[in-house]
């Protein structure tokens, strides 16, 4: 139980998606611009995170690893099928994110339309994909670290968009260079917030 | 041909600094200028072959299974990378870790695919493929040159600051361990985003 809440804090602070890993920085510059549009990408991360990764882990254990079709059938007790990772794990992320679209068309056209192509776009999120190949990485053992790990990394990335979008919102009075306004000033912010963040490296759990 | 196709992607389109394209994958591999390399020379042969195949099967594929046919095809070539890399240069691609399957996802693949390749002819599919490559090659190869430099006097490898000038022998000199940290590749694109548009005033946001 305490192994699971370490690893919980360590997703969320010390390994957080954005600054430590940059992963799922496309999205994360171009939707942070309201804090609204943030949240609820940010909401959207956690949840096909949080589907995404416990599948992929799944996958990997009774599938993907070397000698893990065993429980099919004694002749495919040696059969390494590791090579198909990626293509696997891409094609889980792109049918949920289908289907979470879909979800979100029908009960929330309003933020369906704020996310606008970013939802399609989450299939290519490298925070989502980034998970699941760390999790295979690190060789996470059970089902529910894989599930802790999923949620905890998905709710850093949130934290991080919300807190990025609403600086961005405050920088809007402020008198930045001109060439260094919108992109460049966003890059250097965000450069900062990791800095902040590395405190957190300072913590053995 | 038209010969912006080639040149854009350097200054004017670069997929890194303008069009902010394939961030995700690249900054965490920048700290040093070996693996930086095989990283950008591996996301230009993928860009360039994807773009190619999918240019060729542009009037075959129904529009609305077109994002899982993209998928499949950049993910065929992201193996066959992935597998190259650990055959023949074993020690870069444990450095790379997660960040070869991220080519995948690497937004600069499918941005040029659903930008350009969709709507052109092969050949020009797969020189803007390269070149889009090649741009994106060229910012994490400078980033990685600023970091290696100052944070660990090498280049390559190979010492380049000499060895008498650090203040452990006697010199004046220390590295800047901030340049080792992942937060300042952000920072480095940011100054490098700045000079590009002091230059270039069309691109300045208001």
């Amino acid at each position: 139980m305490q192994d699971l809440l370490s690893l919980f804090v360590k997703s969320i602070f010390v390994e957080n998606m954005i600054f430590a890993y940059f992963l799922g920085m496309c999205s994360y510059l171009a939707v942070s611009k309201t804090v609204k549009t943030a949240t609820g990408l940010g909401i959207a991360v956690i949840f096909v995170l949080g589907v995404t990764l416990p599948i992929n882990y799944l996958l990997n254990k009774y599938v993907l690893t070397p000698g893990s079709l065993a429980w099919l059938s004694s002749d495919f007790a040696d059969l390494d099928l590791s090579f198909l990772s990626f293509i696997v794990f891409i094609a889980v992320v792109a049918s949920i994110t289908q289907l979470v679209e879909m979800v979100v068309e029908k009960f929330s056209p309003s933020l369906y339309n704020s996310l606008g192509i970013f939802l399609p776009l989450i299939a290519v999120n490298c925070a989502i994909l980034g998970g699941s190949l760390f999790m295979q990485e690190r060789g996470y053992e059970t089902l529910s670290e894989a599930v802790v790990y999923a949620l905890g990394s998905g709710i850093g990335w949130f934290l991080a968009i919300v807190s990025l979008a609403a600086i961005r919102e405050k920088l809007k009075y402020s008198n930045v260079p001109k060439p260094l306004r919108g992109l460049g000033i966003t890059f250097i912010m965000v450069g900062l917030m990791g800095i902040a963040f590395m405190s957190f490296m300072g913590i053995k759990l | 041909m038209d010969k912006k196709i080639f040149t854009d992607p350097f200054f004017r389109k670069n997929p890194i600094t303008v069009l902010v394209l394939g961030i995700c994958s690249s900054l965490a591999v920048t700290v040093k200028l070996e693996p930086a390399i095989v990283m950008a020379l591996s996301v230009t042969l993928v860009t360039g072959f994807s773009n190619l195949i999918m240019s060729l099967l542009r009037n075959t594929i129904p529009n609305r299974i077109r994002i899982i046919v993209q998928l499949v095809v950049v993910a065929m070539l992201v193996i066959l990378v992935d597998q190259i890399l650990k055959a023949y240069s074993y020690q870069v691609s444990k450095q790379l870790s997660v960040f070869v399957g991220l080519i995948i996802t690497n937004c600069i693949i499918m941005g040029r695919i659903e930008a350009f390749a969709l709507g052109n002819k092969p050949l020009p599919s797969l020189v803007d493929g390269l070149a889009n490559g090649m741009g994106y090659g060229m910012i994490l190869v400078a980033i990685a040159f600023i970091r290696e430099f100052f944070g660990s006097g090498t280049l390559f490898g190979i010492q380049i600051i000499p060895l008498d000038w650090y203040v452990k022998n006697g010199g004046f000199y220390e590295n800047n361990g901030l340049m080792i940290l992942p937060p300042m590749a952000l920072i480095i694109v940011g100054l490098i985003i700045w000079i590009q548009r002091s230059y270039q005033k069309e691109l300045v946001e208001e």
